[in-house]
């Protein structure tokens, strides 16, 4: 019985210990983790739509119902660019289900629902193969493209839209992604810039 | 066996990957680009250095019967320092490391060398150690690296080196050059040793 007494007491004088040197370090990394999230966030945001002066992180509107490809029924939150109080934009995360998984694709539009700038998140794509959906060969083809003026789908399916030599499901899900995020837009324009 | 043995083993004779073939998983798995095997090496090597410490300072208290548990909270408490640190000030590298920063808990090194050697021998010995430990396991996982990274991408830290008549071998990025990288790497140190028998 004394023996059993002094192994807990050890073990959970060890793991209060470690509990609290966890809880400093958390507090002292808190703000920072934060920070660099937020920096992550505003980088993809100027670099799909450099145009704007506010905050966009701090300016959305979510779209509850029809969400673009892949979503889990959560939300789908468009940020709003404004240079001084006149909306130049909006941007939009949506993902599209590729070879290795979800890819989420970061969607700048100007007001008119024109691309302004096309931005992969995340994806799990073959190096070499599917993940050339993130070089600027594939990327620089969607800056004024809109859901009218394009035929959504690949070359070889009889759309407008180049492909990658070698992988066919990874550009076809970023194109699926992009075409839901601008059919989403154009649908309910007049709820994500109602002022305009 | 000195402090300097104890240092300079893990770097050749007993180094981690090349002779005991330990952390293997995170190994293949990471060893992309140099920055990522260098990155994972030296997170490893700081866990290492702090589970070795602490628990050579607690070998007297801590009794032998729950002596694993115990190892195991002091080791994934310095991973989740690490993994925060990691966070908060190379998120890149965070990103890309991802999952195998949280893993180090269960990389068989760590433990193994708690186990093994800081539960036996002085704070001095055992910080030299796991630096030597950490070392030849940083080394390693920099060979491999630099090896996949400049013949499946062409690059080095990802600047590029071939020239660019150089067409990557992609398949040295994907899971198979690992296997190819690791297995040739441990062929060729064994002939090493064999030949120069210790």
């Amino acid at each position: 019985m004394r023996e059993l007494f002094k192994l807990t007491v050890v073990l959970t004088v060890i793991c209060s210990l470690a509990a609290t040197a966890l809880a400093l370090v958390y507090t002292i990394t808190k703000e920072p983790i934060a920070y660099q999230q937020r920096l992550k966030m505003l980088r993809a945001i100027g670099a799909v739509q450099p145009d704007y002066d506010n905050e966009p992180d701090q300016e959305f509107v979510d779209i509850t119902g029809s969400m673009p490809t892949g979503g889990s029924g959560a939300p789908a939150r468009f940020y709003i660019t404004k240079k001084g109080t006149t909306a130049t934009g909006v941007v939009v995360v949506v993902s599209g289900v590729g070879y290795g998984g979800t890819i989420d694709v970061m969607l700048g539009l100007n007001p008119e629902g024109t691309i302004t700038g096309i931005e992969v998140l995340r994806h799990s794509e073959t190096p070499g193969l599917g993940a050339k959906i993130t070089e600027e060969k594939f990327l620089q083809q969607f800056p004024s493209k809109n859901i009218k003026n394009t035929k959504w789908s690949l070359k070889k399916s009889g759309g407008d839209i180049d492909q990658i030599s070698g992988a066919t499901i990874s550009p076809q899900a970023v194109v699926t992604a992009i075409q839901s995020g601008l059919t989403l837009f154009s649908d309910r324009r007049n709820e994500i810039l109602p002022t305009n | 066996m000195g402090f300097y043995n104890e240092l300079i083993k893990g770097i050749w004779r007993e180094n981690p990957v090349f002779r005991i073939v330990l952390g293997i998983c995170p190994t293949l798995a990471v060893s992309t680009q140099v920055s990522n095997g260098l990155g994972m090496g030296l997170a490893a090597t700081f866990v290492l250095l702090g589970s070795n410490v602490i628990i050579s300072l607690l070998r007297k208290t801590i009794p032998d019967q729950i002596r694993i548990p115990a190892f195991i909270v002091v080791i994934s408490t310095f991973v989740t320092v690490v993994d925060l640190f990691m966070a908060a000030y190379t998120p890149a590298l965070h990103e890309r490391l991802g999952i195998f920063i949280p893993l180090i808990v269960v990389n068989c090194i760590i433990l193994g060398r708690a186990e093994a050697f800081a539960s036996k021998a002085t704070v001095w010995m055992s910080m030299a150690d796991a630096l030597g430990m950490g070392a030849g396991f940083t080394l390693a996982l920099t060979i491999i690296s630099s090896i996949r990274e400049l013949l499946g991408a062409g690059t080095l830290f990802g600047i590029q080196v071939m020239p660019s008549a150089f067409s990557p071998a992609v398949i040295m990025i994907l899971p198979p050059g690992a296997f190819l990288t690791i297995g040739i790497l441990l062929g060729f140190f064994n002939y090493l040793s064999r030949r120069r028998p210790s």
